[in-house]
């Protein structure tokens, strides 16, 4: 859980993608950081990691336009420099999706808490009740779209064939549907067994094994707002794949477009399921 | 056919399981299978539907934990089966369960069954009743022989039984073969194999067959010959490394747990999912799966479960594809009962008849004709609904169903066995079950007889039919199996005295309507459309 030794070595990232905890507790208080605890208010309002302030993630998905999304980082005291480091207690997805929104947004200092809130309870690291504020700061909006998939982009990607399609939800309900052409990495497989996300060597061997070279495009999607697949993202970033985008609307979208969908016909699969 | 994606057949030799192994297979079926994993009638573990790229990182990860899928395929010696009860079954004369490690510890990566005709199996047993020592290659039951004196142990060696298209019932090698003779007896028997065996057939390879046609006493010499040559010619290296079972102390370091009330539904729990052990003051308690399913995060419930409450730390899976936890102390029941109703594990039924077992079926064997596992399911649920459970009658009967010909769900060996199929029914192909009566597990155990054909939305209604019949028309005190024997020869109830007036009571409640009143009938379990029969090669997968 070295963050040093997770960064890609391509030299287009300052920050890590995974922060260890130690770390954090170590820098907290010292360096110029902001720890965002992304999970519901009254989760936040009864413990968060100390110094951690709260953007829960429904209060950026649910705003309107992006100004406003700049609005609640530039409220929680995030400028444009400061070393954004998010968790949440859900595996690390609602993190990731909250962090690509602020990559996207044109921030460029973001890292994810290798492990989730519980496991740093767990850990014995400084949980606090109290609630912090900072100042409002200001933030600029410069539009990052090289991450972001459009249905337009993944619908002209599937006609050149020339990018990879992931789907990130669970083998099950890939079986049942998804887009055409899409492979199948369930977020579990990015899971390590101790942090969010495995090692950037295991995640490379991993995404390899499945015969997708660093060279290709990779457009990762899931079932509604982007949030397995936002971890996806970052699992890809890991493993050292450059050209990585977010379909953020993901399959909620897709099939409200009624854009053909694949799957495999006999769905006796779900039977073997324990569930 | 799915050519992306496998099955992964885990090696648990002896159903044994640590806790750190159960923690490993759930992160490995979260992150590559489909967050459950299987537990097969021959104890393996299984995970399905894992994409053909990832096999490899999940041999790498059960490697992590002393587990491997060497040799759970292909034509080797499969997994080593032993009695769940083995070590604290109160009829056993020893424990085989160091005996079983030992012989699947000198077989895994053995030259001598890397390239055999076919697949190969071991059971060994405890005792006569928890014995499925009749339907391996090889089955060892434990056994004592006074010579001079003095105690000798060793097994009963059964060879040629197995259960298939084509099932045999193992037959005895000798009255007795000393624990020194038994590792020269496996050898002997598996290069027999090898040399004799049929490379031509695929369908009449195992072992079974060329004992069935060169005869057993034919076969019993050439053994017996066979084992000379191994003992003269064997290094003195080749001998069984057996690491006695440590006994856990009745000071196990278990937290003893005050119960003041026993909560709802245990009394029942109790009765149907838990034996007293031969050591006094322990339990053995089963946790009663679906056809064998339970999921990643139930894995890992077990995982702190076993540490918790069993004294010898860890798990075996059964033939019948449950769980067991030994070594629990008996006051610990009430909280253990607590503990797996958390996590959706305390169902009732384990060792009675609503324990259906059922094979994979449909749900991922390219084999089967039929949603045998689903099948299973449904009638436990019924089972279990019905309180079938609680009827002492029914208790050590069983309900066993495979869904191809092949027996992967053992059904020659249930009281009530069914094998999948495709028929035609009022001139519409439907998915039917053929019927088989009173097979038995057992060193006594017996094959069932070919009963009648079944449509698979029926099965269910005739399995409670007939024990609508039992109940009605049993003797005092009977059980179902021996009022089912009484009726196969011909002694049965005024209603129904032998196997053709049972067959026409039961052919009239297997009756379906038309497929334009009743269109579902004619479609399987799971599935909302047409039913069709196809198969593609692959490899049996209970």
């Amino acid at each position: 859980m070295k963050s040093e030794a997770t960064q890609p070595q391509d030299g287009s990232r300052t920050y890590p993608i995974l922060v260890d905890p130690y770390k954090l507790m170590d820098v907290i208080r010292k360096k110029r950081i902001r720890v965002v605890d992304v999970r519901k208010a009254e989760e936040y309002s009864n413990g968060h990691i100390a110094g951690a302030v709260s953007i829960p993630l429904a209060d950026i998905l649910n705003v309107d336009g992006l100004e406003k999304a700049v609005e609640v980082f530039a409220n929680a005291g995030i400028d444009d420099k400061i070393h954004v480091v998010v968790y949440d207690d859900a595996f690390g997805a609602l993190a990731a999706r909250v962090a690509w929104t602020l990559e996207y947004i044109g921030h460029q200092n973001v890292s994810l808490l290798a492990v989730t809130y519980s496991t740093w309870k767990l850990m014995g690291l400084k949980v606090e009740k109290k609630k912090t504020v900072f100042k409002k700061a200001k933030h600029s909006l410069q539009i990052n779209n090289d991450i972001l998939a459009t249905v337009d982009y993944v619908n002209s990607s599937l006609e050149q064939n020339g990018n990879v399609l992931l789907d990130s939800r669970e083998r099950l309900n890939y079986l049942d549907h998804h887009i055409p052409n899409a492979i199948n990495i369930p977020y579990k497989t990015f899971a390590g067994e101790r942090s969010i996300l495995r090692s950037s060597e295991d995640l490379r061997r991993i995404v390899q094994n499945r015969g997708i070279s660093n060279s290709k495009g990779v457009i990762t999607y899931c079932g509604s707002v982007g949030t397995l697949s936002g971890l996806a993202y970052y699992a890809l970033l890991l493993a050292g794949y450059r050209n990585v985008k977010l379909y953020a609307k993901s399959l909620r979208e897709w099939k409200s477009l009624n854009l053909p969908t694949g799957g495999v016909k006999d769905a006796n699969y779900w039977d073997l399921s324990a569930e | 056919m799915q050519t992306d994606y496998s099955m992964v057949r885990v090696k648990i030799p002896s159903g044994i399981i640590a806790p750190e192994q159960l923690e490993k297979l759930a992160f490995l079926s979260d992150a590559f299978s489909i967050g459950s994993a299987h537990v097969s009638t021959r104890q393996n573990i299984q995970l399905h539907w894992i994409q053909l790229d990832d096999v490899s990182e999940v041999m790498r990860g059960l490697v992590d934990v002393g587990l491997t899928t060497r040799e759970a395929c292909g034509n080797t010696v499969r997994n080593v089966v032993c009695s769940p009860f083995a070590g604290v079954c109160a009829k056993e004369v020893f424990d085989a369960t160091p005996y079983a490690n030992a012989v699947a510890k000198f077989l895994l990566r053995n030259p001598l069954n890397q390239n055999l005709p076919r697949k190969f199996k071991l059971n060994f047993s405890c005792c006569e009743e928890h014995s499925l020592v009749r339907i391996a290659d090889i089955g060892l039951a434990p056994a004592v022989k006074e010579i001079d004196g003095q105690q000798i142990k060793g097994f009963r060696i059964y060879l040629g039984g197995g259960l298939g298209p084509a099932s045999f019932i193992g037959e005895l090698l000798e009255e007795f073969t000393p624990m020194e003779n038994v590792l020269p007896t496996c050898i002997a028997t598996l290069r027999l194999y090898d040399r004799l065996g049929d490379r031509g057939k695929m369908h009449r390879n195992r072992m079974r067959y060329l004992v069935h046609d060169m005869g057993f006493e034919k076969f019993q010499k050439h053994v017996l010959n066979e084992r000379v040559i191994v003992n003269a010619t064997k290094s003195t290296a080749t001998k069984l490394e057996i690491v006695e079972e440590e006994v856990p102390s009745s000071a196990a370091s278990i937290v003893s747990y005050e119960s003041a009330s026993n909560p709802p539904g245990y009394q029942r729990w109790l009765k149907t999912n838990t034996v007293p052990q031969k050591q006094r003051g322990y339990a053995i308690a089963f946790i009663t799966l679906r056809s064998g399913d339970i999921t990643a995060r139930q894995l890992k419930a077990v995982s702190e479960i076993c540490q918790e409450f069993s004294a010898e730390r860890g798990i075996r899976t059964t033939p019948a594809q449950n769980i067991v936890l030994r070594w629990v102390l008996q006051s610990d029941l009430p909280e253990l009962y607590q503990r797996l109703m958390q996590v959706g594990l305390a169902n009732t039924g384990a060792l009675t008849m609503a324990s259906a077992v059922g094979c994979t079926g449909t749900t991922s064997c390219n084999l089967a004709i039929t949603n045998s596992h689903r099948l299973a399911k449904e009638i436990q649920a019924k089972f279990l609904e019905l309180g079938l459970d609680l009827d002492d009658g029914l208790g050590d009967s069983t309900i066993k169903i495979s869904g191809c010909p092949n027996s992967c769900g053992q059904h020659p060996v249930g009281t009530i066995g069914f094998y999948g199929g495709a028929s035609r029914v009022n001139n519409t192909l439907a998915p039917t079950y053929n019927m088989l009566l009173a097979g038995s597990t057992g060193e006594g155990g017996s094959l069932g007889k070919v009963f009648t054909r079944v449509p698979a939305k029926k099965v269910i209604d005739v399995v409670l039919k007939i024990v609508e019949l039992y109940r009605q028309e049993k003797n005092e005190d009977e059980r179902l199996q021996q009022w089912i024997s009484r009726i196969m020869r011909g002694e049965g109830p005024a209603t129904a005295k032998n196997t053709a007036e049972l067959k026409r009571i039961i052919d009239q409640v297997a009756q379906l309507p038309s497929p334009d009143q009743s269109p579902e009938s004619y479609m399987d379990y799971g599935d909302d459309g047409t039913f069709t029969a196809k198969t593609a090669r692959g490899e049996c997968a209970a």
